[in-house]
């Protein structure tokens, strides 16, 4: 969308305004909505699921507080990489963003091992009589996990083993969990790719620099956005999931 | 500017079809909208036609059933989505940037491709019949019925890939207009002397870009639940098909200002230069479409009366229902009041808007009845509704799009419309409306329900049936009469002068038809109704262009990218490797248009 790529310090626009700013803009309040409409369903089915496991059963707060630091850190790299560009130092600018770029596809490692590690569960029980673990995940269990619950322990064992991952397909939250976070992570996924053009885009000559600053410009309010996107997700799914009455 | 392999130069003076998917001139993809969006609309109307034969009378077996839910779907889906929608955009295409005061759009290119991605979506979405049958759950879609436990064929599919098709072309077109009107204005064109029409279509711009997204994650929920097996609407996994019902009211009832706000637009832009006055009370008429567009969202709920949300709910929703009629009402004043003492020529685009306030007004007193919430639970799916959405959506945004469409004739086309045809087709038009869809009151309040293919003699639904259908074949020839009054007229009319109509705004300054750069030399706005004002001044005296107007140039880019969304929408539907190959062409057409060079040296 380079329509009007030049773009001096002065716009001949009626505001003064860049068209494409204005346009990005308009864009981010529209993916409000979109989060707001994909929030709003987790809400709505929360604690609804039939069958289990539930947040409090996958979630690992540390190990999402380390991914969540780590997006909250590609922000601050992205300024970094804009602040760099304005004044014109565009080597420190190009390692600026090349860290938003490993920085952002390392939460998204996070994500895909995260969405792995829910997938392949697993719960140890104790085979004991009214094992506390048995109590608390008795109403979470399909009849199917149960028997397999009761096949482990007729065979002597000291404890059970049981599958206790979560797809989509698994119940409530699983659907709105992955659908709301792998959307988040596509727009990632996007910024990424997006970020990454940027870079080897840099290295034609005047492509990016002190003047020429909006493409950057766009691609860092973008980034923002998704991150700012993350910290409500991070909130309303995870802690609000793991700490009640938070 | 050679490091992208990708970087071909635009194309130059194309010729034949080239000439037209190349093009990003405004004014033409307006003309592309407002045909492809009629050829659509007769589709529509044909389907309706087909529905009404079956209903002439009780026990007809004209149409089977499974055929019958396919035909009100279909209808009810073109006629908003593929019809009155990109017929706005037609005239947002044509008119916005001639109104500031602009020679093209903020994004000329993007403008192409929201054209052609409505027309993949369209394409998309009248494929489902040649391949295995139309969707058939209403335009509405209410889970459970769409799931696919009861919906086993593709029909659905299409359905719900085609609207998200149709949904980047319209979030791609409200960018590029709310942009266009916050920073192509020009100078001295402030918000305060904005045209009506303009200012409307700013609000639906705006509406569309927050609407959209509700329902596009509502289809997208719908979607996996049928491709991938997920629960949000399964009830056995607890999911509550009243959320598909709360997403789709929630995009539903804004998308309904979006249908009417345009045509609200058009009509206060027709009665003044009828009435030789400015229009009354402008900032009323402004700050009443701000109100509606705001309060649009707090009303979604009374489609939902009779779901059973509880009495709270449905108190709340009847008082902010009843008092989203107050700003449409003073509408309706300030237009009759800009009638009034006016020195009016009733020709046919007045007709038109004057009709417009007749049955639009019936259309929304019936509206404020539904709000009742304990009458409307007698009213909810009968053919009362029927009335009332087809008194506002026809009787209201179509009735004033043709009256659109006469209006500015002379201005897209360079030629009069033969004004005897025009009355003729007016009057008939007008006639035959009611007589198709007074009768639906009648029909509905004895109890007919919507949606049923036939029904039983002993109701006694018989003779109203009869009427509305001899009504829709009346409506047909009527518009038959529209359409070769239009057809002739475009091809040997006679020629138009730049201001036949003796008009207030900035459009018709200009020559009929305008040419490629619209304005020689850019106005400078002093006043609201600017090009009336300079006509009383006297100040109307040809400007020369300094000659050097540099336009945006052609591109092959926006179609490749829309081809490449029609491929992918295919692909999701059939099969998943023909999805990543129009995904990466989709991809390619991207990158491509980013570095596409600006300037060609000719």
């Amino acid at each position: 969308m380079s329509d009007s790529n030049n773009d001096s310090i002065h716009e001949d626009t009626t505001t003064g305004l860049n068209n494409r700013k204005l346009l990005m803009w308009a864009f981010l309040g529209s993916d409000c909505m979109f989060f707001a409409s994909l929030i709003a369903t987790y809400l709505v089915y929360k604690g609804k699921s039939v069958t289990g496991p539930n947040p409090i059963d996958l979630f690992s707060i540390p190990v999402t507080s380390v991914s969540t630091f780590v997006l909250l850190m590609s922000s601050m790299s992205m300024v970094l990489a804009y602040s760099a560009l304005t004044r014109g130092r565009l080597k420190v600018f190009r390692v600026w963003l090349l860290s938003t770029v490993i920085l952002g596809m390392t939460f998204l490692g996070f994500q895909v091992f995260e969405f792995r590690d829910f997938t392949v569960n697993e719960v140890k029980i104790s085979c004991e009589q009214n094992s506390p673990k048995y109590l608390e995940l008795e109403n979470k269990l399909s009849n199917s996990q149960k028997s397999e619950y009761k096949k482990q322990c007729s065979e002597n064992l000291e404890s059970a083993h049981i599958e206790f991952g979560m797809t989509p397909r698994t119940n409530l939250f699983g659907t709105t969990f992955f659908v709301l976070t792998g959307f988040h992570g596509a727009h990632v996924t996007i910024g990424v790719i997006w970020l990454l053009s940027l870079y080897f885009y840099s290295f034609k000559r005047g492509a990016v620099s002190a003047e020429r600053h909006l493409d950057v410009d766009l691609a860092a309010l973008y980034w923002h956005f998704v991150d700012i996107v993350w910290i409500i997700i991070f909130t309303v799914v995870y802690l609000f999931g793991v700490y009640e009455g938070f | 500017m050679t490091s992208f392999p990708l970087q071909i130069s635009r194309p130059i003076h194309p010729t034949g079809i080239w000439n037209w998917i190349t093009t990003i001139d405004h004014k033409r993809i307006g003309i592309l909208y407002g045909v492809t969006a009629f050829i659509l609309f007769i589709i529509g109307g044909i389907e309706a036609m087909l529905m009404r034969s079956q209903l002439a009378s009780s026990n007809m077996k004209l149409i089977n059933p499974e055929l019958y839910n396919q035909l009100f779907t279909m209808h009810g889906t073109t006629m908003i989505f593929l019809a009155i929608m990109p017929m706005g955009a037609a005239f947002f295409n044509y008119l916005i940037p001639l109104q500031i005061g602009a020679r093209d759009v903020a994004f000329p290119r993007l403008n192409a491709f929201s054209y052609w991605t409505f027309l993949a979506g369209a394409i998309i979405l009248n494929a489902s019949w040649f391949l295995g049958g139309a969707p058939n759950a209403g335009w509405f879609g209410y889970a459970p019925i769409t799931g696919k436990a009861y919906n086993v064929g593709h029909g659905i599919d299409f359905w719900i890939v085609s609207l998200q098709v149709l949904g980047i072309a319209s979030l791609a077109a409200a960018f590029n207009f709310i942009v266009t009107i916050i920073n192509m204005r020009a100078p001295g064109m402030t918000f305060s002397r904005l045209p009506v029409f303009t200012w409307m279509s700013f609000i639906t711009a705006i509406l569309l870009v927050l609407a959209f997204p509700v329902i596009t994650v509502a289809l997208i929920e719908l979607m996996f639940d049928r491709f991938y097996g997920t629960n949000f609407f399964i009830t056995s996994a607890g999911g509550n098909p009243v959320l598909w019902q709360h997403l789709f009211w929630v995009f539903g009832h804004p998308e309904v200002y979006i249908l009417i706000l345009p045509a609200m637009g058009i009509v206060s832009e027709i009665l003044p230069t009828f009435s030789k006055k400015p229009l009354f009370g402008y900032p009323v008429v402004i700050l009443s479409g701000i109100i509606i567009a705001f309060m649009g969202w707090m009303v979604w709920s009374h489609h939902m009366f009779t779901v059973g949300l509880g009495p709270v709910a449905n108190s709340v929703f009847a008082l902010t229902t009843m008092a989203i009629a107050i700003p449409t009402g003073v509408k309706i004043f300030n237009w009759l009041a800009t009638l009034w003492k006016g020195s009016l020529t009733l020709n046919t685009p007045m007709l038109y808007a004057i009709g417009f306030i007749l049955t639009f007004t019936i259309g929304g007193i019936s509206g404020v009845m539904h709000s009742q919430a304990a009458s409307d639970a007698q009213q909810q799916d009968t053919y009362f509704i029927v009335a009332h959405i087809h008194y506002v959506l026809f009787g209201g945004s179509l009735i004033a799009i043709l009256g659109g469409i006469y209006y500015w004739f002379p201005k897209f086309s360079g030629r009069m419309y033969n004004e005897t045809l025009g009355k003729l087709g007016f009057y008939s038009f007008f006639i035959a409306m009611n007589i198709t869809f007074f009768p639906m009151h009648f029909t509905g309040l004895n109890g007919m329900p919507r949606r049923i293919y036939t029904y039983s003699s002993e109701f006694g639904w018989d003779f109203w049936n009869l009427i509305s259908t001899i009504g829709v074949f009346l409506l047909a020839a009527a518009m038959i009469i529209f359409i070769y009054n239009i057809v002739s007229s475009w091809i040997n009319g006679e020629k138009a002068p730049a201001d036949p109509w003796d008009a207030r705004t900035l459009e018709w300054s200009i020559p009929s038809p305008p040419p490629e750069y619209n304005f020689a030399v850019i106005p400078t706005v002093e006043h609201r109704d600017d090009w009336w004002e300079k006509k009383m001044q006297n100040k109307t005296s040809e400007e020369i262009s300094s000659g050097d107007i540099h336009l945006p140039q052609p591109s092959y880019w926006p179609f490749v990218v829309s081809i490449g969304l029609l491929i992918a929408a295919f692909g999701l539907i059939y099969n998943i490797p023909v999805a990543i190959l129009g995904t990466a062409i989709t991809m390619i057409g991207v990158y491509a248009w980013s570095f596409e060079p600006v300037n060609d040296p000719d």
